[in-house]
């Protein structure tokens, strides 16, 4: 016989306020199969909690409805307090008489009834709960982190130092990301590429730490705990284990190409190392731009040169595979390309370039060696145009959100420039200056008053040729003036966008983005570093533009997440998930593609060898659009089954 | 009017005068408009006396040359106090009338008689410094 316990909830006078809590618990003392039922101040505090677990002793409860708010509110509370007094806690429910009811409602008659009737539906629902019990799945102590820039370089340090092996994926021949581009960095001008190869060497050297670069993930199955992931070497064509980084081989190579570290600016050879302090230290063929092809073979100078006998023509792309209990995406960004704005000459204006080959030419390494000269001629530019939002903040035509980190580099940008050419003027066009970051405001101000540069409040309409020179139009909404600039260069800062490949990616994670293609996380305020997919985590420009201190602790702590999640041994999981009746189901398939966690596949039934659906217990997060969605109802949503939900609306209506 | 800069167009020659003159850091303002908000005689004046700025920044020597709101400016020294930058505008605005003033320019209508007996005192003095250069 079934022995139900009600308790009302006052919620101090949240609910009480609007819901006669006395009338409601006579009413529900009424109902058939409830032996006890109460009201009660606070029910979440102590002696509520208290009060409730004596009671289910006491009066030899099998099932209790907590007539309350909301269980996202107090779900786990009151399981826990069943729990404590022996009761299997999807045994006790609850039903949301604040959300819902109390605070919807202004008359207490009206708010009363509703509640009642919350209050039957509950019971009816209860009526049909069945004890279930949470489960375990083990947790692979090794962790996937796939890109080799700031952020994955930083999350895979910190793992590997806490003595978990790190499998770390680039996809280019070296680590390093764009701050290796980089010259100086905000606000403190430090030398970008001092302060990261430190970095990447440790990273190369750490013991646990396995580098895969010039290599993609092609696969990955699956789920937290336990991610089977599949990376694809691509061919080097140089024996990494043979070469000594000598650099023997470059010279004689025919084949000159745009070297794209220096984006575009500076060229390589064919057989290259992308810049001298790249990790590995190893040289690639660029086989789509060397003259041999899988077929034919025809220079050899390189194999020639090559002492160590590390150049290898016949090298096949191999795939590695290996498990790991949790990912940390760190995939970055690129600059939308310049071609994308018209007005701005669409990329046929060779002294018209993006931010980060302007940071080439400013890096004492660069294609320049760090002198500012225009690419068309080589001359030094006395007149430099500096333009923000260059795609950015334009829903119309570019992308609706501020790039963040365009205001800051191009007041670096200027006053580099100021440094290198003192006689030369630097005009800014802004729409807004976005300088919220630490030390970043007295930056921008001290650009400004020290290095006098001109910062113009408007977008440019449009910049063409007259001659050797651009013409730039703008406005300065300030004064409320047209301006028109003779430049030698304009340096135009991109909007920042995902790095192309990253949905791609997404489809093979089976985690969400957001419209502008940048990896959403699981909640924007509380859950900023993990995905929606459980085990899997973000760093970096890879969820959304930002600067390399903001990518560094979004890094650090996507690492803490993975750590955290290492720690156990198992993991526990929520039994309330989706379960077939295979008798039941007709093998459509249907529930296949409407799972949007990817937890249904088809599998031969044990007893007929007929494909019937089968659930991943650990990939199905329980939102019953499979049970919802399956045409013969074979499938069932444990804690929510259709026998539960139709009793609760009988029971309401 | 449109601003023309570039290499024929030296940007800077009638703005490093202002500043030598008024010994204040032009492009140290950032064009809040705390200055403007709070000038008594604002209402008077063609050009806001951060406008008046942003001509100098704009090396805009025409439009300064012309412009009456420096002779309207009481030298009251709000802006100076209020300044985030610590800008002393009223020091601009006197270069901007010295300027003119250089230039043969003085534009200055004097106040009627009426008007003397509603001048704040401060206006009276300032005014008296203009008349007599």
């Amino acid at each position: 016989m079934t022995r139900l316990g009600v308790f009302i909830c006052h919620c101090g006078k949240n609910i009480a306020r609007t819901v006669d809590t006395e009338a409601l618990r006579e009413k529900a003392a009424t109902l058939p199969h409830v032996v006890l039922a109460k009201d009660y101040l606070y029910l979440c505090s102590k002696p509520g909690q208290t009060m409730i677990a004596d009671d289910i002793r006491e009066h030899h409860l099998d099932r209790v409805l907590v007539a309350a708010c909301s269980p996202r509110l107090h779900g786990k509370t009151f399981a826990q307090t069943a729990q404590r007094a022996g009761l299997n806690p999807y045994l006790l429910d609850m039903a949301n008489i604040r959300e819902q009811c109390s605070w919807v409602h202004i008359d207490g008659a009206e708010g009363t009834e509703k509640a009642f009737s919350i209050i039957k539906g509950g019971l009816g629902r209860l009526l049909y709960a069945e004890p279930l019990e949470p489960f375990q799945s083990p947790v692979t102590k090794r962790v996937l982190v796939i890109g080799g820039g700031i952020a994955g370089i930083q999350a895979a340090l910190d793992i590997a130092n806490s003595g978990y092996e790190v499998y770390l994926v680039e996809k280019l021949p070296s680590l390093g990301g764009h701050m290796a581009q980089l010259g100086e960095t905000f606000p403190t001008l430090d030398c970008s590429s001092c302060i990261l190869t430190p970095k990447m060497v440790e990273v190369s050297q750490n013991e646990h730490v396995h580098l895969l670069s010039y290599s993609e993930v092609t696969g990955i199955e699956g789920n937290i705990g336990q991610f089977q992931v599949t990376v694809r070497l691509r061919p080097r064509y140089v024996d990494e284990t043979l070469c000594t980084g000598c650099g023997d081989c470059v010279p004689t190579c025919p084949v000159v190409v745009p070297n794209e570290f220096d984006q575009g600016l500076g060229a390589r050879k064919a057989v290259y190392l992308p810049f001298p302090q790249a990790v590995p230290a190893v040289y690639t063929i660029d086989w789509d731009a060397c003259l041999n092809t899988d077929k034919l073979i025809i220079c050899e100078n390189c194999y020639k040169n090559c002492e160590a006998g590390a150049i290898n023509f016949l090298m096949e792309p191999q795939e590695k595979m290996f498990e790991v209990g949790a990912v940390v995406l760190a995939t970055g960004y690129e600059l939308m390309p310049v071609a994308h704005i018209g007005e701005y000459g669409g990329d046929g204006y060779e002294d018209v370039i993006d931010g980060l080959q302007f940071e080439r030419m400013l890096s004492a390494s660069g294609p320049t060696g760090g002198v500012v000269r225009r690419p068309s001629d080589g001359r030094i530019p006395q007149n430099v145009v500096f333009v923000q939002c260059s795609g950015s903040r334009d829903p119309e035509h570019g992308i609706p959100y501020c790039s963040k980190v365009c205001c800051m580099y191009t007041a670096k940008h200027a006053l580099l420039y100021k440094h290198a050419v003192p006689d030369g003027q630097a005009y800014v066009f802004y729409i807004d200056i976005r300088a919220a970051g630490k030390g970043h405001e007295e930056f921008v101000q001290k650009v400004m008053s020290e290095e006098r540069i001109l910062y113009l409040r408007g977008k440019v309409s449009k910049i063409f040729k007259s001659g050797a020179k651009l013409v730039v139009w703008g406005a300065d909404t300030l004064s409320g003036r047209q301006v028109e600039i003779e430049a030698d260069l304009v340096v135009l800062a991109m909007a920042v966008i995902p790095s192309s490949g990253s949905q791609k990616l997404a489809r093979t994670l089976h985690i969400a983005s957001d419209l502008s293609g940048f990896f959403s996380e699981a909640h924007p305020k509380l859950r900023p570093l993990e995905s929606n997919t459980d085990g899997i985590f973000l760093a970096g420009a890879a969820q959304f533009a930002k600067d390399i201190t903001d990518t560094v602790s979004q890094a650090t702590g996507a690492a803490g997440k993975a750590l955290s999640l290492l720690a156990n041994d198992f993991i526990k999981l929520e039994p309330t998930i989706s379960g077939v009746e295979e008798g039941l189901c007709r093998g459509c398939g249907l529930c296949v593609s409407i799972c949007p966690f990817g937890a249904v596949k088809m599998l031969p039934s044990t007893r007929t060898g007929a494909m019937v659906a089968g659930i991943n217990p650990i990939l199905c997060k329980g939102c019953g659009l499979c049970a919802a969605g399956c045409l013969s109802g074979a499938i069932t949503l444990k804690g929510s089954s259709f026998k539960q939900i139709f009793a609760q609306l009988e029971e309401m209506v | 009017m449109k601003i023309i800069l570039g290499n024929s167009h030296p940007q800077s020659l009638f703005a490093q005068r202002i500043e030598a003159l008024s010994r204040q850091k032009l492009f140290a303002c950032y064009q809040c408009g705390k200055c403007s908000s709070g000038c008594p005689m604002a209402e008077s004046m063609d050009l806001l006396p951060n406008r008046v700025i942003r001509e100098a920044q704009l090396n805009n020597e025409p439009a300064l040359m012309s412009c009456r709101a420096v002779w309207f400016c009481s030298s009251c020294f709000a802006c100076a106090v209020r300044c985030p930058k610590g800008i002393d505008i009223a020091r601009i605005m006197e270069a901007v009338r010295t300027l003119q003033m250089m230039d043969g320019k003085s534009i200055t209508e004097k106040p009627s008689c009426e008007d003397n007996g509603t001048l704040p005192q401060i206006a009276l003095i300032s005014h008296f410094r203009k008349f007599n250069m």
